[in-house]
C-alpha cells in the first residue's frame, strides 16, 4: 500500500462532522488499524476465545454470552481501579485535552480526542453501571453495548498509545492511558487483541523476549556485535550470559539485540561495561526489559516480568539495571514493586564505579541506565572526546513514558551535553512533560497502520523539522526501542535527513578507551569527522 | 438536543415553582421541605459518592510527572510537579485545586500549511474556569449572612470588599457580574467552539443553564424585583435553627432561586460535578513518585501464572549447551 504524499496526508481537517458522534458509524479505514491477533499467541498464553478471525470481517466470533463478559469484566474493574471508576465518573469535558492527542491532531477524527475516546467507553459504563444511565439513557449520554459499539471501542483503543499526554492538561489528571489499558483488557476477554501485540506477548512467553529470539541465537546475535565492535575499536568486549554471581544483571529491550539503530546501542552499552571492567551480565532468560503484555492486560504485564526477578534471584546478582526503553520503564518504575516487591533478596544498587548510592531506587533496586551513566560522567570516570560527534547536530526527543511516568529528563540531556557538542531543544511544547509520541507506542509499530502511524507521528516530526531548518539537526536522540524502531520511517517521510540515534551509542563514540586502536569510524562502521580518508 | 432538553429542564423548574407557589401556594413545600430534603440529598449523596470512590483500591502508583523526578543528588528535582514527599503532593494538589494549575497548561494547537503545528498558550479557559469557580465560592461564603444571627466579621468584610466601587443601591457586588459573565463564557465556548460542542452532552448544559438561573434569580431579586430581605431571612435562620417558619409576603422569585438551588443540591452528588470531591482523590495528582524507593501494596495483587526459567531450560537445554551456555541441570 503506498502511502499518500505527506502534503496529501497533512490536509487535515480538525472541525468535527456534523452529525452527533453517537450517530456517526465508525468506519474501518485501511493504514489504520493492526492486523487481528492469530489463534496461536491467543493460545500460547492460554487466553479465551480462541479462533480465527479478522478485522474487516462481519463476524467477529464472539463467544455467545460476549456482552455479559464484558460487562461483568467492567463492573469487576471499575471497582478495583479507583482511577478507573473516577475517571469514568468525573469529566467535565471541558475539551482541555482535545487538541492534546497526536492521534486527534494528526488525524483530525473526532474520536481521536482523548475526551472522545474515554466517552466511547464511558457511555457504556453509564448504561449498564449508573442509574442515571440506566433510565436515562442517550440523553444521560448512554448507550448500549453492540456489536457496532464493541468494534468502535476495539479501534479506538488501538488508535491510543498510551501517551498520557492528555492527563498532564487535564485539570482532574484523567489519564486515558488507564482507559485505554483497562479497555484492551476487556478486549481481551473477548480474543480481540491486535496481533503485533499478541504475537510477540507469545514469544516473550516462550523465549523471554518480544522477538522470539532463542538463547543461542542471542548468543550469536552478540558475537557478531563483539566482532563489529573490534572492528571499529580495536578492543575485544567479552559479555557474559546468564552467569551467577554477577554484581548487576543488565536487561534491555530485545529491539535492541535486532535491528539498526537500536543494534549501536546495544553495542555502546557493552563497549562502556567493558571500558569500566563492570562486572555484570545479560540473561537469555530475562531478555526482554519491555513488556507488551502491559498492552494487552495488567496480569499479563505481571506474567511476564516475573522473569526479570526470578532470574536476578537465581543468579544471585546485587542489583538490576534496564537499558533504554520507554514502556519498559513505565512497568520497571510505577509497576514492578507493587507486582514483585519486596526484593529483599537484592542490595540496595551502589555504583561499583562512583560508590554512588542509588536512593531513589533503594526499594525496587532497579537502576535506568541513563542514571548510572550521568553519575559517571559527573564523577569523571569517563574520558570523553565529544569531538567524535562533531558530525551531528542533535536533538533530543523525550520518550512518553519516561517522562510523563517517570520523570527522567535531565540525566539524558546531562549525558549528551558530555558527548557532542552540538545540541539544540524542540519548541518547549514538544520535550519533557509535555513531549509529543513517535506515533508508535503501545505496540502499535505494526506495518499495515502505517498511516496511523505516519499521522500520530506527525507532531514529533514537525517540532523535528523546526530545529532541522533552524539549527540543522541531523540526529534525534532518544532513550526508547520503539522510538528507534519507529522514528527512521517517520524522520525519512516527514523530515529527510535526519536520523536516529540512543544516548549511549552517543556515549561509545565519544568514549576514549584503555588500549583501543586509532578510531576512525563510529559504531556503525561510518568514518568519524576528520577521518574520511582514513 | 441535550442544549435544548437541558434549557426546557431548567425552564420547567421554574415553572414548577411559579405553579406551585404562585397558583397552589405550596410555600411551605417550597419553602421548607425540599430545601430541607434536597440539602439532605446533597450530604447524603456526597457522602456516598466519597466512601464508593474511597473504598476502591489504588492498586498502582501512577502519578503523572510532569518534570524532573528525584534520582541523583546533583540533578535538581521538580518538587512540585513530579513530588517525592507528602508535602510536595500537598503543594500539588493545592496548586491544581485552587489555582487550577493543569488547566494553566492549556495549549492552542494550530495547524498551517508546510504543515506546520504551532502551541500558542491559551488561558481563556482557566481564567473563566478560575473565575466562575472561585465567584461561587465567594457568592456562597457571602449566603452565609442568611443563616447566622449576627453576621460574622469574616463575612461582613468579604461583602464589603465584594461592594467595593459602591455603585448601586444596593450595592453592586462584584462576584455578581464575574459570576454571570464566567457562566456565560462557559457556555458560549461550549457552542461556539466546535470540537467542544462536538463532545457536549445534555449533562454538560444542564448545570451551566440551571446554575446561570440561578445565578440570574438572584440578581434579579437582589437588584430589579422587590423582596421581602427580612421575611427572608427570617426564613432562612429558621431553617438553619430547625424551626422553620414561612412568613407572608417574600416574593415568587425568592422561591424560584431557593427551588433551583435545590435542584442543584440534588443534582451534584449523581452528576459529573462530583469533580468538586473527585479532584482530591485522583490517583494521577495525589500520589508521590516514590515507586521505585517506597514499596506501593496493591491490596487485590495476586499470584499468576508464569512461564518459570525451568520450564524455559527445559524448552532450549540443548540449544543453550551447544551455544556453551550454563544450564542448571546437565
Amino acid at each position: 500500500m503506498a502511502n499518500p504524499k505527506p502534503e496529501e496526508l497533512a490536509k487535515i481537517d480538525l472541525t468535527p462532522h456534523k452529525t452527533g458522534w453517537m450517530e456517526t458509524p465508525t468506519v474501518f479505514k485501511k493504514g489504520m488499524f493492526c492486523y487481528g491477533n492469530k489463534p496461536k499467541s491467543l493460545e500460547t498464553v492460554g487466553f479465551p476465545n480462541v479462533r480465527s478471525w479478522s478485522v474487516l470481517d462481519e463476524d467477529w466470533k464472539l463467544p455467545e454470552n460476549w456482552q455479559e463478559i464484558f460487562i461483568e469484566g467492567l463492573r469487576e474493574r471499575v471497582d478495583k481501579y479507583r482511577s478507573f471508576r473516577l475517571f469514568l465518573d468525573i469529566c467535565v469535558r471541558c475539551g482541555a485535552c482535545a487538541d492534546k492527542c497526536h492521534y486527534f491532531i494528526g488525524s483530525g477524527d473526532p474520536k481521536n480526542m482523548p475526551v472522545l475516546r474515554a466517552e466511547l467507553l464511558r457511555s457504556v459504563y453509564r448504561k449498564y453501571c449508573t442509574t442515571s444511565g440506566r433510565v436515562m439513557g442517550k440523553i444521560a449520554g448512554a448507550r448500549e453495548l453492540t456489536v457496532d459499539v464493541l468494534k468502535e471501542i476495539w479501534y479506538y483503543a488501538y488508535q491510543c498509545s498510551e501517551c498520557r499526554r492528555c492527563s498532564l492538561f487535564c485539570p482532574y489528571g484523567i489519564d486515558t492511558a488507564e482507559i485505554t489499558i483497562l479497555a484492551r483488557e476487556l478486549l481481551n476477554l473477548l480474543g480481540l487483541n491486535i496481533d503485533w501485540v499478541a504475537g510477540p506477548v507469545a514469544a516473550c512467553w516462550k523465549t523471554g523476549n518480544h522477538l522470539g529470539l532463542q538463547p543461542h541465537t542471542i548468543k550469536d546475535t552478540f558475537d557478531m556485535f563483539v566482532d563489529d565492535i573490534e572492528t571499529y575499536t580495536g578492543i575485544r568486549v567479552n559479555p557474559t550470559f546468564n552467569r551467577k554471581g554477577a554484581e548487576i544483571l543488565f536487561v534491555v529491550p530485545s529491539g535492541s539485540m535486532f535491528a539498526d539503530p537500536g543494534t549501536y546501542t546495544l553495542m555502546g552499552e557493552l563497549l562502556l561495561f567493558h571500558e569500566l571492567g563492570l562486572d555484570y551480565t545479560w540473561s537469555t532468560f530475562a531478555s526482554e526489559g519491555g513488556d507488551f503484555g502491559f498492552f494487552t492486560s495488567n496480569e499479563m504485564a505481571k506474567r511476564l516480568h516475573n522473569k526479570i526477578y526470578e532470574e536476578a534471584r537465581r543468579l544471585k546478582v546485587k542489583w538490576i539495571m534496564g537499558g533504554e526503553c520507554g514502556h519498559m520503564w513505565r512497568v520497571w518504575h510505577q509497576y514492578h514493586n507493587t507486582w514483585f516487591g519486596p526484593t529483599d533478596y537484592l542490595e540496595e544498587p551502589v555504583s561499583p564505579i562512583t560508590g554512588t548510592k542509588f536512593e531513589n531506587t533503594k526499594s525496587n533496586k532497579t537502576v535506568h541506565i541513563c542514571e548510572f551513566t550521568a553519575d559517571l560522567i559527573k564523577n569523571g570516570k569517563l574520558n570523553l572526546d565529544p569531538s567524535r560527534n562533531d558530525d551531528l547536530v542533535v536533538t533530543y526527543h523525550d520518550s512518553c513514558n519516561t517522562s510523563r511516568g517517570m520523570g527522567i529528563l535531565e540525566e539524558p540531556r546531562y549525558i549528551i551535553n558530555s558527548v557532542c557538542k552540538n545540541f539544540h531543544e524542540m519548541p518547549p511544547q514538544t520535550i519533557k512533560e509535555q513531549t509529543f509520541c513517535c506515533g508508535s507506542g503501545s505496540g502499535l509499530n505494526a506495518s499495515e497502520n502505517i498511516e496511523l502511524r505516519l499521522r500520530g507521528g506527525l507532531p514529533r516530526a514537525n517540532a523535528v523539522k523546526h530545529v532541522a531548518q533552524k539549527y540543522g539537526v541531523n540526529m534525534l536522540a532518544c532513550i526508547c526501542a520503539i522510538d528507534r524502531a519507529a522514528l527512521p520511517p517517520l524522520m525519512d517521510y516527514w523530515v529527510p535527513g535526519v536520523r536516529v540515534t540512543g544516548v549511549h551509542e552517543m556515549v561509545a563514540n565519544a568514549l576514549v578507551c584503555k588500549g583501543e586502536k586509532k578510531r576512525t569510524v563510529n559504531l556503525r562502521g561510518e568514518p568519524l569527522p576528520g577521518m574520511e580518508g582514513e | 438536543m441535550g442544549l435544548l432538553f437541558s434549557f426546557f429542564t431548567v425552564v420547567a423548574l421554574v415553572l414548577m415553582v411559579l405553579i406551585g407557589v404562585k397558583a397552589a401556594h405550596l410555600h411551605y413545600l417550597f419553602g421548607v421541605i425540599i430545601p430541607y430534603m434536597a440539602f439532605l440529598a446533597f450530604i447524603a449523596g456526597i457522602v456516598y459518592r466519597v466512601v464508593q470512590w474511597g473504598r476502591i483500591p489504588v492498586p498502582f502508583r501512577i502519578p503523572t510527572t510532569a518534570g524532573q523526578e528525584k534520582s541523583l543528588p546533583w540533578i535538581k528535582q521538580n518538587k512540585i510537579d513530579n513530588p517525592s514527599t507528602s508535602l510536595g503532593v500537598i503543594i500539588r494538589m493545592a496548586l491544581e485545586v485552587l489555582l487550577f494549575r493543569s488547566l494553566f497548561r492549556n495549549t492552542r494547537t494550530e495547524l498551517r500549511d508546510g504543515p506546520k503545528i504551532s502551541y500558542g498558550s491559551t488561558k481563556w479557559l482557566w481564567a473563566a474556569g478560575l473565575a466562575f469557580h472561585w465567584t461561587f465560592l465567594i457568592i456562597l461564603m457571602r449566603h452565609f449572612r442568611l443563616f447566622l444571627d449576627p453576621v460574622p466579621l469574616p463575612i461582613a468584610i468579604m461583602e464589603s470588599l465584594d461592594g467595593f466601587f459602591q455603585v448601586g443601591a444596593p450595592v453592586l457586588y462584584l462576584t455578581d457580574l464575574i459570576f454571570l459573565g464566567a457562566v456565560t463564557f462557559l457556555f458560549l465556548r461550549r457552542v461556539i467552539i466546535p470540537q467542544v460542542r462536538y463532545i457536549s452532552l445534555a449533562a454538560d448544559f444542564f448545570p451551566l443553564f440551571l446554575i446561570g438561573a440561578i445565578g440570574t434569580s438572584g440578581v434579579l431579586m437582589r437588584y430589579f424585583l422587590k423582596t421581602d430581605v427580612v421575611g427572608i431571612k427570617e426564613l432562612t435562620i429558621g431553617l438553619a435553627t430547625f424551626s422553620p417558619t414561612v412568613p407572608q409576603g417574600i416574593g415568587t422569585i425568592f422561591y424560584v432561586h431557593l427551588f433551583l438551588v435545590s435542584a442543584l443540591f440534588v443534582y451534584i452528588p449523581m452528576s459529573k460535578l462530583m469533580h468538586l470531591a473527585g479532584v482530591f482523590l485522583s490517583p494521577t495528582r495525589n500520589l508521590a513518585n516514590t515507586n521505585r524507593a517506597v514499596m506501593h501494596v496493591n491490596p487485590w495483587n495476586y499470584p499468576v501464572k508464569v512461564h518459570t526459567y525451568a520450564e524455559y531450560e527445559d524448552d532450549f537445554r540443548e540449544k543453550m549447551k551447544a551455544a556453551g551456555l550454563p544450564v542448571e541441570k546437565e
